[in-house]
């Protein structure tokens, strides 16, 4: 990052380089574009047309807001790296575990 | 505490796994489509996500000094999450006290689900015309029962437990000292626990309740 890029940031958003957290704004955004995702899930649930599509929809909004929760609110966005690799080794093991249940069980076929 | 979380992940994953596994697979109603009921569960997700955003504005507040709004923020957090709990309380009454209504001239016709269907074929003999029975679901009752029993009140315990951590941290910032800017790590670490419950919550939604009710899956 260049020293104009840097100071630019931190005159962008002071509060967010030097606690580590977001500020209260982008918290209140987070909630917003959270409830607009959920409203949007609830909606397409609805909409019978969609058929089997409903599910790779619903699973990436699903995905979106876990996602926004984990970067800004446990603020794994601007943590260091290593509690990012530690939650993210333990929620792809949990992914690996439904994915081998699932197969184990036939559910695929 | 994020290596806590993360064996928390796995947790949370066989249970989810375990449910979709046995989706489908219960003998006897009452099955997803014929219990569960989106809009009021889509309520309670709602004040959890906002239990998450005041949450932050606590340890916000917290940081900037500011102990009274830590408090205000802190025991909304608290409440939501108290809330959520009661939304979860009225839906395993709701289930456990299921009642089956309906009009045996429907049965056939496609109105009824597969589960009301059976109902139908078993009391609608001699005469009768009209089916209202209470047939609940209980962990007992079918793989649905138990394995969304198991999983949504494994979820709800993590719930009740942070709201007892929260309001242990509401309280102990009346003590001098309890609570300060400068040790604010104790604070952190509840709510990363609070919003980890609250992204659980959001894969339990989708794959559970919403998944659930639809067929195709």
């Amino acid at each position: 990052m260049s020293q104009d890029t840097e100071q630019a940031t931190a005159e962008a958003a002071p509060a967010e380089v030097h606690t580590g957290h977001p500020t209260a704004m982008t918290y209140f955004k987070v909630a917003m574009a959270l409830s607009v995702i959920t409203a949007i899930e609830v909606g397409i649930f609805y909409l019978t047309w969609l058929g089997h599509g409903i599910i790779p929809i619903l699973a990436v909004l699903s995905i979106a807001k876990f996602a926004l929760v984990g970067m800004f609110y446990m603020h794994l966005k601007y943590d260091h790296q290593l509690f990012s690799s530690m939650f993210v080794a333990g929620l792809v093991t949990a992914t690996g575990i439904v994915f081998a249940l699932m197969a184990l069980f036939h559910f695929f076929v | 505490m994020w290596a806590f979380l993360g064996s928390d992940c796995m947790f949370f994953g066989s249970l989810i796994a375990t449910y979709l596994v046995y989706k489908g697979e219960s003998l006897s109603g009452p099955l997803p489509i014929d219990v569960f009921d989106i809009p009021v569960t889509s309520v309670s997700t709602f004040v959890l996500l906002m239990s998450s955003m005041s949450m932050v504005l606590a340890y916000a507040a917290l940081t900037k000094g500011n102990l009274k709004t830590f408090r205000v923020w802190m025991l909304s957090t608290a409440i939501m999450g108290m809330t959520f709990i009661g939304f979860q309380v009225f839906e395993f009454y709701v289930f456990v006290n299921h009642h089956v209504h309906f009009e045996c001239a429907e049965a056939g016709t496609g109105h009824l689900t597969q589960f009301e269907e059976q109902v139908a074929a078993e009391y609608c003999v001699d005469g009768v015309t009209e089916v209202d029975e209470k047939i609940g679901l209980t962990p007992r009752t079918n793989l649905f029962g138990t394995t969304f029993f198991v999983l949504t009140g494994f979820h709800g315990a993590h719930v009740t437990l942070g709201v007892v951590w929260l309001l242990s941290l509401f309280f102990f910032s009346f003590r001098r000292g309890g609570v300060t800017p400068e040790r604010n790590l104790d604070v952190d670490l509840a709510a990363l626990y609070w919003h980890f419950v609250d992204v659980v919550w959001i894969v339990i939604f989708t794959v559970v309740y919403l998944f659930g009710v639809f067929e195709g899956f």
